[in-house]
């Protein structure tokens, strides 16, 4: 016990093994900082990439521990109420683990090939993965913040590590500044929050709300006014419209298997705050929030949809691509029921593996003037695997049946339905239908057999070296895309028993 | 063992994915080498799944594997699972079976096609896809697998694309399926709705609380539905012209397996059609109709493979009656046997072709038994199949339907009337079946004669032109034809097919008293709802010999015609016959004129309000991409402006919502 400021401050009992996933990435990161800065020249060039691999395994390995855990001996609160330990974290723990080893296994020819240091990206990688499993397992907004710090700081970072490229200085810096207003946003939320409640921690504000109920409390507008810039802040990270600017242009700018990490990961950990938030310690005032996510989603669908169309460059069109699929989550999310959730950690799930794939594929080739859609024409025609598995992704991502995302939005729609939203369901329905052309135009470019040789650098077009490692990551998203459209229900179950509950 | 049930469709699955991914790099033969390695393995494991199911009591041998639940929507519940009872392992058999033989088959005969590891993509897909529909435990799993062999089928007749007729014959074939999906379609609704389930198993348990009515409809709808696919009047006019397509799908797809589909169908769904007498009596009667339709159809065909088009025709009309019967052992026995026979003829036909350099009219053939033996000898098993003589296949199968036809206990005598009709064409279908061995394997060689100029186009000049002798131009065409014998990948599967066709009969032989192995096999399926012979050995023995010499009379007759040459044949083929009625030519004026009439506006209608509507939007779309696309202007003000102003929004929607 140690006395502070004239209080008794006990340092609370802590759960190691419930950190472990934290601990493995934070260790790995620190073994790769170290050893590359002691060695110098003479650290071998594989040492990274092998640790970060071996990380994000060893995360993923715990997380099914813990998983096993949990269903033992139930959730439970860690580290006196700042994180929790459920199946909602560990869910997101086995995501961010899958994205950091396709990530890790996409990134191993493209660093060489761009002439990027390895150590830094593996570990700022590790780092950033850190703070999005901290968002996902957080029950205390502070706590949140500094995850959502950790990995944006990453993120800032790895999006301008191939610094020889302007896009890229441009794209990172875009990102930074923008980053630092949304987060000043939610910083003031988390005020705003605890002027109300007098607490940062989740379970307060639960309390507070139920009080509100029986009209104890009055004044519930500071209240709301934490609500609403908290949301601004995920938002943000999630790219839902108008928060959305930054996406397309970091997306771009970015090396393709950074782009695929912010799809996937750190917009899942965006969402994971957003649902504990809103889902869990606010769940009471649903009716305030519900109407607002769905005409949030609404409009990220239309613009994400609509602005996907008019792309020429294929970066830049999953990007857009990918502020729309934010507006489907955001329609489980609306729904508020458990069902919704899971609908929201389904489709988050399965549009990551797609997301991850799809900039695997991408960032097989690079040219000096970006990833022009006509440049991937006869894609298929040259490396016909490859081709295959894009299509895959790509009807994944426009909802084609026998595919994980049809499942995804066939449940987020039905989450929908279920609340009588009707009009949310509907319109997403139609822009579904609509969005579906911005996959098969791809489709049909990479099918398409092609013009022989681009007139200008002469340059044969699309015919990709793979290297095993990216083609392997590449099979592998194919393989969950093609077997959860097939056969959904193990991971509708393991979405249904992830969803969140709050522990006090 | 059962669990394996899962492997048969697998196995042709994985199949065709290899090939896809891969096929063009493995090329010649190396992917056809494979697609026949994993269709032979699914047979393989069929026969395993059959044998452990032979291992369990009679009244037990059914068994259902629910791999997940497919689309749960609503009280809607679908499940990918398979239902095994001895009518799906008897189907998956001798489908396996029959295709594996034809994947070897296809080796040689698809030897040198430049799409040649395309046809072999194709085939396994199909194979799957007929699995998938004879083993499914629900109809829209079945439907599933109905729709992929149709398109399989579209896709396999107009293989070779670039010849105007297959592209034509291919999408005649799509369109006339499509009647029969509607039919499919609407019975699948109809039993939802009354039934409120889809699986088989519980159509069997709920089918005694139909309504007669219901049942009726349910029962024609499914008749439509196995109309079109298995060709029956008035939807038969796509096969004959899906001879367009390479012979091995002629034998594989149109003759032995998919085109069986419909009776299957029926088969599957006897527990609904037991509920309908009338409907049972239309099936026997189309099917009969169909048959001597066919069949006097089939007498006036030159093409060797519009013959044996027409004869298929004509033997689903049989398996038709036979189910209309309340035999629906002997339907699917005749279903085996005429897979057997059948695609032996068809595989013999192709082997025929091949070596007559693709010609296919039977006027330019003859004595070829002489320089094709194996071809020659297996041929004629095939037609003493068909033909009825005993002991071979097709006169078991064929007795026991005209049986099940003589006591059918259809009001005024219809049964006597649908068996008299049925024994006229069996004569018919021995004397057609002489017709074309005489023509192609006896005789003289008529190899390098000169060929009438073709017609140009048929569908345009009027035939009065043509009424003076033929013209007869050669045509460059065909250079001087040397036949010769096939390689082994094509005569071993005739072999096999042959031993079949002529041993086929054991199956369900009446002799030995207590055979009968795939009645006593099939009866669980059909406990209930099937017919059971009634009549005496006496009656048996006589109505056997009517029909053996009825077989004879026929074969004689083309004997005296076709061989000895006594009667002038072309006396006897009108060109009435040889048009088939000209149902296609009336088809053809209908859909020429009212009927394109009314196509013509709809594609109208479609262009005008639809695409318009479409057009519309997709330009609107775009539209408001390019007026949105200021906003992201890539001045990262700008972008914070939008956050500014979102939150700003945000907070006073939140804020008002809690003060009000």
């Amino acid at each position: 016990m140690i006395p502070v400021l004239g209080q008794v401050f006990t340092a609370p009992s802590i759960d190691w093994w419930a950190l472990a996933p934290q601990l493995i990435l934070l260790g790995a990161a620190l073994l790769i900082l170290v050893v590359s800065a002691l060695l110098a020249e003479r650290c071998p060039a594989w040492f990274s990439g092998v640790v970060a691999l071996v990380a994000g395994a060893g995360v993923f390995v715990s997380g099914f521990y813990l998983w096993y855990d949990i269903r033992d001996s139930g959730p439970r609160s860690i580290v006196s109420g700042a994180l929790s330990l459920d199946g909602f974290a560990v869910l997101f723990t086995l995501l961010v683990a899958v994205a950091v080893v396709m990530t890790v296994l996409v990134a191993d020819a493209y660093l060489e090939r761009e002439h990027m240091d390895s150590p830094e990206f593996h570990a700022l990688l590790l780092l950033a993965a850190t703070g999005a499993i901290v968002m996902a397992s957080a029950s205390d907004l502070i706590v949140l913040f500094l995850g959502l710090e950790s990995l944006s700081i990453g993120l800032y970072v790895m999006a301008a590590m191939q610094f020889r490229r302007e896009e890229a200085q441009e794209a990172a810096m875009k990102y930074f500044i923008l980053g630092a207003f949304s987060s000043a946003f939610f910083l003031y939320g988390i005020a705003m929050v605890y002027g109300s409640t007098g607490s940062t921690g989740l379970a307060h504000a639960r309390d507070y709300l139920n009080r509100l109920d029986t009209a104890i409390v009055d004044q519930p507008w500071m209240l709301m006014l934490g609500f609403a810039l908290l949301l601004v802040g995920l938002a943000f990270k999630v790219a839902a419209v108008p928060f959305h600017f930054w996406a397309p242009d970091v997306y771009q700018g970015s090396p393709a298997p950074v782009s695929g990490f912010m799809a996937s990961a750190a917009k899942a950990a965006g969402f994971a705050a957003m649902l504990r938030i809103f889902f869990v310690a606010f769940g009471q005032s649903r009716t305030d929030w519900s109407p607002v996510l769905g005409v949030l989603a609404v409009v990220t669908l239309v613009v994400g949809v609509v602005m996907a169309i008019i792309q020429t460059d294929l970066k830049r069109m999953i990007a857009f691509s990918s502020i729309a699929h934010a507006g489907y989550i955001l329609v489980g999310v609306q729904a508020g029921t458990s069902e919704g959730t899971a609908a929201a950690l389904f489709y988050l799930f399965s549009y990551s593996l797609m997301v991850l794939g799809t900039f695997a594929v991408i960032s097989l080739v690079q040219w000096q003037d970006g990833q022009p859609l006509d440049r991937f024409e006869g894609l298929a025609d040259r490396r016909p695997l490859i081709g295959f598995a894009l299509t895959v992704f790509l009807l994944g991502q426009a909802g084609v049946p026998l595919t994980s995302g049809f499942i995804a939005k066939f449940l987020v729609i039905k989450a929908a339905v279920d609340e009588r939203t009707w009009w949310l369901a509907i319109a997403a329905m139609v822009i579904s239908a609509a969005g579906a052309y911005i996959y098969l135009r791809v489709i049909f470019a990479i099918w398409r057999r092609p013009g022989a040789v681009d007139e200008e650098g002469g340059e044969p077009v699309a015919a990709p070296v793979v290297p095993p490692a990216s083609g392997f990551a590449i099979l592998g998203a194919m393989a969950f895309t093609l077997v959860v459209g097939f056969v959904p229900q193990f991971l509708i179950e393991f979405a249904r028993d992830a969803v969140p509950v709050l522990l006090g | 063992m059962l669990d394996l049930i899962w492997l048969v469709p697998a196995l042709p699955l994985a199949g065709f994915l290899i090939l896809v991914a891969a096929g063009a790099r493995l090329g010649e033969p190396r992917a056809g080498w494979v697609a026949t390695a994993f269709t032979s393995a699914s047979f393989v494991v069929t026969a395993l799944v059959w044998i452990s199911l032979l291992g369990r009591d009679a009244e037990n041998r059914v068994f259902e594997k629910v791999l997940f639940d497919w689309l749960p929507a609503g009280n809607l519940r679908v499940e990918a699972g398979f239902l095994v009872d001895p009518l799906a392992i008897t189907m998956a058999l001798f489908v396996t079976f029959v295709s594996s033989l034809i994947h070897l088959y296809s080796v040689g005969y698809m030897h040198g096609d430049p799409k040649f590891s395309k046809f072999f993509v194709y085939l396994n897909l199909f194979v799957f896809s007929m699995l998938m529909l004879v083993l499914g435990n629900n109809l829209v799993l079945t439907f599933l697998g109905w729709e992929g062999v149709g398109a399989c089928s579209y896709l396999l007749i107009s293989f070779w694309h670039t010849r105007e007729s297959a592209a034509r014959a291919g999408k005649k074939a799509f369109i006339t399926n499509r009647v029969g999906d509607w039919g499919f379609m609407l019975a699948t609704f109809l039993i939802f709705t009354t039934l409120g389930t889809v699986t088989y198993t519980d159509i069997g348990a709920l089918a005694p609380n139909l309504a007669g009515g219901t049942a009726t409809a349910v029962s024609l709808l499914l008749l439509v539905a196995a109309a079109g696919k298995s060709a029956q009047l008035p939807l038969y006019v796509w096969l004959p012209d899906a001879m367009e397509g390479p012979t091995p799908v002629s034998a594989l797809i149109h003759a032995a397996t998919m085109v069986t589909a419909g009776v299957y169908l029926l088969s599957r769904m006897s527990p609904v059609l037991v509920h309908s007498d009338v409907s049972l009596r239309i099936i026997a009667v189309v099917g009969t109709a169909t048959a001597l339709f066919a069949a006097l159809a089939a007498t006036a065909q030159h093409d060797i493979k519009k013959v044996l088009a027409y004869s298929t025709v004509s033997q689903l009309g049989y398996m038709f009656l036979a189910v209309g019967s309340g035999a629906y052992v002997a339907a699917l026995f005749h279903m085996i046997t005429h897979a057997f026979f059948k695609a032996l003829l068809f595989l013999g036909a192709g082997s025929v072709i091949h070596a007559m350099n693709d010609e296919q009219d039977m006027r330019y053939m003859g004595a070829l038994r002489k320089v094709m033996p194996i071809t020659g000898a297996t041929f004629i098993v095939g037609w003493l199949a068909i033909a009825g003589v005993p002991p071979f296949a097709g006169f078991w199968s064929k007795d026991d339907i005209l049986l099940a036809a003589w006591e059918m206990d259809g009001g005024g005598g219809l049964g006597k009337v649908l068996w008299a009709v049925g024994l006229f064409t069996a004569l018919l279908t021995a004397y057609y079946m002489s017709r074309q061995v005489f023509m192609v394997f006896y005789g003289e060689a008529h190899w390098n004669e000169a060929r009438p100029a073709p017609a140009t186009d048929n569908d345009e000049v009027d035939l009065a032109e043509f009424e003076g002798p033929p013209e007869t131009v050669t045509v460059e065409a065909h250079s001087e034809v040397h036949p010769h014998e096939s390689p082994w990948t094509m005569w071993v599967p005739l072999v096999v097919l042959a031993t079949g066709a002529a041993l086929g009969g054991l199956l369900n032989l009446p002799v030995i008293g207590d055979w009968l192995f795939l009645e006593r096999f099939l009866e669980p399926v059909f406990a209930g709802t099937m017919h059971h012979i009634t009549a005496g050995t006496g009656t048996k023995l006589l109505l056997a010999a009517i029909a053996t010499t009825g077989a004879l009379i026929g074969i004689w007759f083309a004997a005296q015609v076709w061989l000895w040459r006594r009667v002038d044949g072309r006396k006897l083929e009108p060109r009435l016959l040889e048009d088939a009625f000209e149902v296609d030519a009336a088809y053809a004026r209908f859909f020429g004129g009212p009927g394109r009439a009314t196509a013509q506006l709809a594609a109208d209608t479609d262009r005008v309000v639809v695409d318009g509507a479409v057009n519309g939007v997709a330009q609107g779309t775009r539209r408001l991409g390019f007026l949105l696309q200021p906003a992201q202007s890539g001045l990262v003000r700008q972008y914070a402006i939008g956050i500014a102003v979102g939150a700003l929004g945000l907070a006073t929607w939140l804020l008002i919502g809690a003060v009000a």
